[in-house]
């Protein structure tokens, strides 16, 4: 049988991305002249990941994963994440979100249940820059590469972090790394959920698996396959262009804001630096 | 006739070459520059000089740009050295009786600024290459910032004998090769930024692909080709090192380690060049006048309707 070209292209050796992940974790802290890390942890795949490569890079005593429920988080969220804390024997800090986003909301009744999940994906976000403060660390994404494409994130909350190890792993590859690292399995096998409200799971809201939607974007981004070898692949016309279409509409979450040019250099146009110029 | 007359000099050369070493000693300093500051690199190449020096090498060489880092990109006018600039100088200087090989950001008496190396020995610098090949895909954009270079001359040296100087893109084409084998050269000194990319197999992909160019391309030539790779990391590129020497019959003599900052020193038998050209003697049966010929024809075809 001939092997799937996008099962393929989606294999990682678990054993070189983590050693390439932790140098790299190493290095974007030590040259900005921090040992910290801090990350904001859900008890899901991504967030248990990176904090098993934070310990791995830093050393457990370096790392503070800190846990944000509010009220409808579940029972499982909780347990995974204490799983984790006493499996790595990091720092774990607890601060529950409910307080603050329930005054909030008090005042917008009306309020979806969408802007209700960005708001506390922002609350955890505030809470975790201001440890990192307290803590002299720097924030670690865990944002993958699937989500980052799809924007199935909080601009500005999930998706804040000072440096982010998996945002080039699909969601199906930090799968594999998960299990290489010894993620819990009970982590491993439950179905990925952002926890936004009761029941609610990542792949029921997309519509679609990480599993298939993973392997039409690896041709699709990384393979740079065209819609009719897609589709001769066997993919869903309606599919890829509903993928696609998504892409595109979310691509302002992976940019700066947008600013109007008036002068010769203008950030991020003409002004050009790496952000890693002088380090 | 111009092509006998170069192998006659050739031959002489190569008799003068009897007053060479039997080896030569070559360090390959694999190092994580500090982006855009010059200040910090100087010593970091001082003490790698040093270093070597002490372990007796006769060639010491540093990655592309390792002066200055890779991703310079707007700071190209403010890292920028003209070739007799101090810093460069001091380097010279400080390689002593060894010959040195570092990468930096060239700024002509034009004001255009290159992606080069030089080369230094006896305490002056014998040749500058100037990248040709100024990669702008992907995530590359030099062509951006730099100036692209416009010869592909090698040179000689009084202790190495024929030498080709190149920069990481500039061996991604196959012509260079082929005016890399017309000049016949002895050592292809091939300075690199590479990145790592592709992370399916034990091995980065990158790196693999860098085993097989340097092993091929040092069996074609019958060459000795160093491969010096920086490491460290520029905005989440990850620089993978793995410098290496390759004999001129593909074998590797030396490897730096992946990933890690090393100084790997290397004895090289002189001895192998002759041998590797008794037994595929590729370079003497090179037609080099049929493939002017041959490119001749194929510019008519494409250029002179």
């Amino acid at each position: 049988m001939t092997p799937d070209p996008a099962q393929e292209s989606l294999r990682i050796h678990p054993e070189l991305v983590t050693e390439i992940l932790c140098r790299f974790l190493r290095s974007e802290l030590r040259r900005v002249g921090f040992r910290h890390a801090v990350v904001g942890l859900s008890g899901g795949i991504d967030s248990s990941v990176v904090t098993f490569l934070a310990c791995r890079a830093l050393g457990p005593e370096n790392v503070l994963a800190v846990t944000m429920p509010y009220k409808t988080s579940s029972e499982a969220t909780r347990r995974d994440s204490r799983a984790v804390v006493e499996h790595l024997g990091c720092k774990n800090l607890d601060v529950p979100i409910t307080d603050q986003i329930d005054a909030y909301f008090r005042r917008f009744p009306e309020a979806s249940q969408m802007r209700l999940a960005n708001k506390c994906a922002r609350e955890r976000m505030t809470v975790l820059y201001d440890q990192s403060a307290a803590f002299e660390a720097l924030v670690i994404g865990t944002s993958n590469k699937s989500e980052l494409l799809l924007g199935y994130g909080t601009q500005y909350g999930d998706m804040a972090s000072a440096v982010n190890p998996v945002g080039d792993l699909y969601k199906t590859q930090l799968g594999q790394l998960a299990g290489w690292l010894g993620v819990p399995e009970a982590i491993l096998q439950k179905a990925p959920t952002g926890d936004l409200w009761v029941g609610q799971t990542d792949e029921g809201e997309l519509g679609f698996s990480y599993a298939e939607v993973d392997r039409l974007l690896v041709l699709l981004v990384d393979r740079r396959w065209r819609r009719s070898e897609l589709v001769a692949h066997g993919f869903a016309p309606e599919f890829i262009d509903r993928v696609a279409a998504v892409v595109r509409r979310n691509h302002y979450k992976r940019r700066m804001p947008v600013i109007a040019k008036l002068s010769q250099r203008t950030m991020d146009r003409d002004f050009r630096y790496a952000r890693d110029w002088g380090t | 006739m111009t092509a006998r007359l170069r192998s006659e000099t050739k031959v002489e050369a190569a008799s003068r070459g009897g007053d060479r070493p039997a080896t030569l000693r070559v360090a390959l300093a694999q190092i994580a520059p500090v982006l855009a500051d010059r200040e910090r690199n100087l010593p970091l190449h001082l003490a790698q000089i040093e270093a070597a020096r002490q372990q007796g090498a006769d060639l010491i060489v540093f990655p592309e740009l390792s002066l200055t880092g890779y991703f310079v990109r707007d700071m190209v006018p403010d890292v920028a050295l003209g070739c007799g600039a101090p810093e460069i100088r001091r380097l010279v200087e400080a390689a002593g009786p060894a010959a040195l090989v570092a990468g930096f950001v060239e700024e002509s008496p034009q004001h255009r600024f290159y992606n080069a190396a030089f080369y230094a020995e006896g305490g002056r610098i014998a040749h500058v290459h100037r990248k040709v090949y100024l990669p702008t895909y992907g995530l590359f954009d030099e062509q951006r910032y730099f100036a692209a270079g416009d010869r592909l001359q090698a040179f000689d040296s009084a202790r190495l004998g024929r030498v080709g100087l190149l920069i990481c893109e500039d061996l991604w084409h196959l012509s260079v090769a082929g005016v890399m084998q017309a000049e016949e050269v002895d050592w292809l000194i091939w300075l690199a930024n590479s990145p790592a990319r592709g992370v399916d197999g034990p091995r980065i992909r990158t790196a693999e692909t860098y085993d097989h160019l340097s092993r091929c391309f040092a069996q074609m030539l019958g060459a000795v080709v160093i491969l010096v790779n920086r490491v460290g990391f520029e905005d989440g590129l990850c620089f993978w090192g793995g410098s290496r020497v390759v004999g001129p019959d593909g074998q590797l003599l030396a490897e730096a380690p992946l990933l890690d900052e090393a100084l790997t020193v290397a004895t090289v038998d002189l001895a192998e060049l002759r041998r590797q050209r008794t037994i595929t003697p590729l370079a003497r049966d090179e037609r080099l006048l049929l493939t002017i010929e041959e490119l001749n024809r194929i510019k008519r075809g494409r250029y002179d309707s």
